[in-house]
């Protein structure tokens, strides 16, 4: 090999090393940050969240520099993955602080040790969510959303017909065919149905979803399957005017003046979900200080627009359209936390029993 | 009957055989010899149907072959490399065909087959343990199996080493004539299409330039590049040719191609010459000769004499080993 | 040490780096989460779990996995490989485009084309008479509509190399068309089929989404089982069944591949064929091609319109949104920066498993000296391949509770999620480069050898060249795998940079029209994008022979 071609050749090794660094993720992360400063006091939190968790930059940025720390936020799964993946981590936790498990998984988590206590300063109105049975303080709930039945109010007026009102009604002949809802297996909407049913009809839930899908109740997946596809006010204009949703979501199908769908407010559970210090963090100063943020006004504001729940906060003012469509239940139907955790492998046996058939 | 009238074909344009004019009669062997890219190989696969004639017609017994596609003509082909299929045994590569219609008595018959070419007892072994000669008389008793109305042989020699191809076209010769087979073979090799086609036909860039019996075309070739081809050492023109023709006993003539092997030191002989360079094979002695009035020539000579370079020699001339011309040829 | 055994610790010495990788991000991660479910409460209980296999469920479940996906690898090979004949071994205007294209589903997040397919086929849809929505037909639409591409590119690639004149020699000894096909070509096709056909089978029988979004819940398969025991009930035990039950089939059919893979003579001679330009006698082909093209073409198609649907009007407002956070702030990121992300991501994803399942392939075609060193070098075959079939859940808990302490502390590293991708994608990438470097002459590497060039020089000289194009088309599988994986990057920590299909599936989550129009648009942008680099890819036109 001449010098010089091996000269050509080394710049066209480097060029290539170059290129692919530039594409790569390898050397491309902040890998100094989150090493303690020169005091030891660690320099960045850690929220462990589900993959629905959404806050503005702006947001972040301020609480970084309010305290000084880097906020790394891990997002990954749904609720039931976040929860899991805490009890399986537990003790040696994959961060300092978690956002996202709901009252329908909260008891699993306590019973494994995931959360340290910490009684975070409540915003107004905030007690009426927290956790029955957590006593100790171990999980503040941030926000809280209520899965309700919706119906399409245009293609009901279309038909000259009512809409239903009740889960009883939802039986009813007249109505058949025209409900979509997600399963309770694969989608925590779908649990949260469950949940209503079973608080509504105690031990003969079974019977009633035997009628539910005699009357041709639609099983999907998740709710953007049964909402986007089947629902007749959805993104794919499906032919199903009754889906199950959010007391929200009606403030998403504005159409002229007016919401096109409402949601039937004797048929809602209420998820409500908190956030909590890890066991075992590394920065539980730092964990503590986050949940403090969710709760700060700034922070429960935002809650509709980015991630389409209330806060928990009373005083906070809503968006204008939440304000006027998006009506939470006065009175949601209730299971006990402790009873979901007992029962919900058993339930869900039963329902897919019962679905599938 | 195979007849091909005015068979042109091209790739993309650019022609690799232009009318083609051949008759093959039923039970004999017909040659194509032409060196690389003339257009042979394209020819061969034209009539097994493998490539869309551009002009021109393919007829069998007077039924023009277009449309018919290769699997119903009824024409077996032979590669240059067997491409017998390596899955395979040898005996189910043998009794490929006769499967595909169903025969009776399989098994018989490719043992026959096999005991044909020799590898009797081969059935079970797999192609990729065969040498290169056993996988071409694999693949001749695979296409023969097929009782193909003509048989399509693709260079089937080249492959293999100069001893075995002598040997493999003898028999090659031997089971044909002895099936009747009816067969076209493209080579390269004047002597591999001597040895065993009837017939033969000059192919040069895309066209045929002569065909007929194998020894009419030996013996009159059409010009000089096709004598050359055919294995004649080299061509003399005008005086040159009239003084090696007077020496055969014969009239002069405007150009003559002599073999290699027509000069031969003879005490008798009527030409003398000088040697240039003299080279032993195991059958005689070669040399090149300087003859006045001639030129440069080539002479064998007995292995038991001892021509010297630079030494006079003797030269009979062999009127059967010339291919004269009575009207001047066209140039080289 | 006798030589073989030398031979078979040198052989194992290559496979090292490869197989600490797929020890440390494989093989700890699932057998900790496997012996969660045997030592449940502390004492190691493997009746219970053994007691799950019993169960009634457990059997339909079982059931339903094999058949559907047997069903869903045949109908993707008998749809695929007419496909691959047409796009590999003809030639008409556009043929590069559209093999480019055909890769595009195999990265569609199956949550987007779950919407699409079921617009289609749904109740109100225009297939929607057909009333197969919510079927086992829909499921296996769904699997053929993503596979059908991995048959077309693995047996394609061979395919075109194939010497065309075997088929002639059959053909001139009577052999049809079909008959040519039947006894020629697919039995000289048969590694690369059979390579195509497990790779599917595992694909088929891992699908996720397919199986819940088309089939409307009435069908579980093991791998949906999986998902629902770990991440919802947490019934580890129960998991851990049929984790072991699913590596039990895997293992099983892998060795059933593995012998059906072997040929006599693997020595095929592989020449660059000239295409042929389409005659009358392609038109069964043709039609399976157009079949296959109507299936695919028709997701894609409802997907394409509705990304340009807005309030009824058409228009692109749903794409010039991509480089906003979203109508309600429902994104983290903008979609351009996560296609950013995304390609980074891919791009070291395709890289490892490149060079990882170079390093595979070339072990396991050397030719063996010896029955034991054959053995291992199946083995070693067949160990890489076991990612695909393991479900995503129990990697993704398991890189939880296995990578938490020094010195593997590395769940939180942004390395894990294109690791985990490259996992996933080395089956394709060693199932594409196998066949084609077992049919590599190893008297060529001799014959290098002779002349003075030292074992590595030898591949380079012979089997670079060889494998150039194949190794092309795996960095595109690798590529696309990387760009599409859903299930196990939504499993890691994903930071404050989402992946495309992370972002997509946020999108189609919340409602508002306009995030139902922007995923749709991601999704089209996914898709798009993909197409592109397989084309750039298949231009690069590597200059075989030129090393």
């Amino acid at each position: 090999m001449t010098r010089a071609c091996r000269l050509y050749s080394s710049a066209l090794l480097t060029a290539a090393l170059l290129a692919l660094t530039a594409c790569s993720l390898v050397g491309g992360g902040d890998s100094s940050a989150g090493e303690p400063d020169a005091e030891g006091q660690p320099t960045k939190v850690v929220l462990v969240t589900h993959e629905s968790f959404a806050l503005p930059d702006k947001l972040v940025k301020q609480f970084e520099q309010d305290t000084g720390l880097d906020l790394v936020i891990r997002a990954s799964g749904d609720a039931g993955t976040l929860t899991n993946k805490l009890v399986l981590s537990a003790g040696n936790p994959q961060g300092d602080v978690a956002f996202g498990v709901d009252n329908t998984f909260a008891s699993r988590a306590l019973d494994n040790d995931v959360f340290a206590p910490y009684a975070a300063a409540m915003p107004a109105g905030a007690d009426a969510y927290a956790l029955p049975g957590d006593d100790d303080h171990r999980l503040a709930p941030v926000d809280n959303a209520s899965v309700c039945v919706n119906v399409d109010t245009t293609w009901f007026d279309k038909q000259g017909l009512a809409p239903p009102k009740s889960l009883d009604d939802l039986t009813d002949p007249a109505y058949q065919d025209l409900f979509v809802l997600p399963g309770a297996a694969t989608s925590s909407t779908g649990m949260a149905f469950l949940l209503a049913t079973i608080a509504e009809y105690g031990d003969a839930w079974p019977d009633y979803w035997t009628r539910l899908m005699d009357n041709g109740a639609k099983l999907t997946a998740g709710w953007s399957d049964a909402y986007e596809v089947d629902f007749t006010q959805g993104g794919g204009k499906g032919d199903r005017p009754i889906v199950l949703s959010y007391d929200s979501s009606p403030a998403f199908t504005i159409g002229g003046d007016t919401s096109t769908t409402r949601a039937l407010l004797d048929t809602c559970f209420r998820q409500v979900e908190y956030a909590g210090v890890l066991a075992g963090a590394d920065n539980p100063d730092g964990a503590q200080q986050v949940i403090d943020w969710l709760l700060s006004p700034e922070v429960q504001q935002q809650l509709p627009t980015s991630m389409y729940v209330f806060p928990v906060d009373s005083s906070v003012t809503l968006p204008a359209e939440w304000a006027k469509y998006a009506v939470p239940p006065a009175d949601p139907l209730t299971v006990d936390p402790a009873e979901i955790a007992k029962n919900r492998d058993e339930w869900l046996t039963t329902w897919s029993d019962v679905t599938s058939r | 009957m195979l007849s091909l009238r005015d068979v042109s074909v091209s790739y993309d344009g650019v022609p690799a055989v232009v009318d083609v004019d051949l008759e093959l009669p039923d039970g004999e062997v017909l040659a194509v010899l032409g060196p690389s890219g003339c257009g042979k190989s394209t020819l061969l696969r034209a009539v097994a149907g493998l490539e869309p004639l551009t002009s021109g017609s393919v007829s069998w017994d007077g039924a023009d072959l277009r449309g018919v596609p290769t699997h119903r003509r009824g024409f077996a082909l032979l590669f240059q490399d067997g491409q017998l299929f390596g899955h395979l045994t040898v005996a189910r590569n043998v009794g490929y065909a006769l499967r595909l219609r169903r025969a009776p008595n399989v098994r018989e018959r490719v043992a026959e087959l096999l005991e044909l070419v020799g590898l009797a007892g081969y059935g079970d072994r797999l192609p990729a343990t065969l040498s290169g000669g056993e996988r071409q008389r694999v693949a001749l008793a695979r296409a023969l199996a097929a009782e193909p109305r003509l048989l399509l042989l693709d260079e089937p020699l080249s492959a293999l080493d100069a001893g075995l191809r002598e040997r493999l076209a003898a028999d090659l010769r031997t089971i044909l004539r002895g099936a009747g087979t009816t067969a076209l073979m493209v080579t390269h090799d004047h002597e591999e299409a001597f040895t065993v086609a009837d017939r033969l036909a000059v192919m040069r860039a895309g066209g045929v330039v002569q065909d007929g019996p194998i020894a009419e075309v030996w013996r009159e070739p059409v010009d000089p590049e096709t004598a050359l081809f055919l294995g004649y050492a080299r061509v003399f023109r005008d005086d040159a040719a009239a003084a090696i023709l007077a020496a055969a006993g014969r009239p002069p003539a405007p150009a003559v191609a002599v073999r290699r092997s027509a000069l031969t030191v003879d005490a008798h002989g009527q030409l003398t010459g000088v040697v240039l360079s003299s080279r032993a094979t195991p059958e005689q002695i070669r040399l090149v000769v300087d003859v006045p009035g001639v030129g440069e020539a080539d002479a064998v000579a007995p292995l038991d004499s001892h021509p010297a370079v630079g030494q006079p020699a003797r030269l009979a001339v062999d009127s059967g080993r010339l291919a004269v011309w009575v009207t001047a040829p066209a140039p080289l | 040490m006798s030589p073989a055994v030398s031979r078979i610790a040198r052989l194992l010495g290559v496979a090292a780096i490869p197989l600490a990788i797929l020890g440390v991000f494989f093989a700890l991660p699932v057998v900790g989460m496997v012996s969660r479910g045997f030592w449940a409460d502390g004492t190691f209980d493997p009746g219970a779990v053994l007691g799950v296999l019993g169960r009634p469920r457990v059997h339909r479940v079982l059931w339903f996995t094999l058949w559907s996906a047997s069903l869903g690898t045949l109908l993707s090979l008998a749809l695929g490989l007419p496909a691959a004949h047409v796009l590999y071994r003809r030639r008409f205007p556009g043929v590069s485009v559209l093999r480019a294209a055909l890769l595009a589903p195999f990265v569609l997040p199956t949550v987007v084309v779950g919407v699409a397919f079921r617009q289609l086929v749904g109740e109100s849809g225009p297939l929607g008479f057909l009333g197969i929505d919510g079927s086992p037909i829909a499921i296996i639409a769904g699997l053929v509509f993503f596979n059908a591409s991995v048959v077309i590119r693995i047996v394609g690639g061979a395919w075109e190399s194939l010497d065309p004149r075997a088929g002639e020699a059959a053909a001139a000894l009577g052999a049809g068309p079909w008959q040519v096909l039947r006894t020629v070509t697919l039995p000289a096709l048969r590694p690369s089929l059979v390579s195509a056909a497990s790779v599917v089978f595992l694909f088929c029988a891992t699908a996720f989404g397919v199986v819940l979004t088309l089939g409307g819940l009435a069908y579980s398969s093991v791998e949906t089982e999986i998902y629902l025991l770990t991440a919802n009930l947490l019934d580890l035990q129960a998991a851990a069944a049929l984790s072991v039950l699913q590596l039990v089939v895997v293992t099983g059919l892998l060795l059933a591949a593995a012998r059906a893979r072997r040929t006599p003579d693997p020595a095929l001679s592989r020449i660059l064929a000239r295409p042929r330009r389409l005659s009358s006698g392609d038109l069964p082909a043709l039609g399976g091609t157009a079949l296959l093209g109507l299936l695919v073409a028709g997701p894609i198609l409802a997907l394409v319109a509705g990304s340009l649907r807005h309030d009824d009007a058409w228009t692109l407002a749903n794409y010039r949104a991509l480089a906003t956070t979203g109508e309600q702030q429902a994104l983290i990121a903008p979609v351009t920066d996560a296609l950013v992300t995304s390609l980074r991501t891919a791009f070291d994803a395709t890289w490892m498993s490149l060079l990882l399942g170079l390093t595979v392939a070339v072990v396991v075609t050397r030719r063996s000296r010896s029955v034991s060193e054959r053995r291992v070098r199946s083995v070693l075959d067949g160990v890489f391949m076991l990612p695909l079939g393991v479900s995503a859940v129990t990697l993704g808990f398991g890189f939880l509770i296995t990578l938490d302490r020094p010195p593997l502390d590395l769940r939180d590293s942004p390395l894990l999620v294109p690791i985990a991708q490259a996992l996933v994608a080395l089956p394709l990438v060693v199932r594409t480069l196998v066949p084609v470097l077992a049919g590599v002459d190893d008297r060529l590497r001799q014959a290098a050898a002779t002349l003075g060039a030292a074992p590595w020089r030898a591949s380079l000289t012979v089997d670079l060249p060889v494998v150039a194009r194949p190794l092309l088309a795996a960095a595109g599988f690798a590529f696309a795998v990387s760009l599409g994986e859903f299930g196990a990057t939504s499993f890691l920590a994903r930071d404050e940079h989402p992946t495309l299909p992370v972002v997509i599936f946020g999108l189609i989550g919340h409602p508002g029209p306009m995030n139902y129009g922007m995923a749709l648009a991601a999704s089209v942008v996914l898709a798009s994008t993909t197409a592109a680099v397989m084309l750039a890819v298949e231009r690069l036109h590597v200059p075989v022979g030129s090393f």
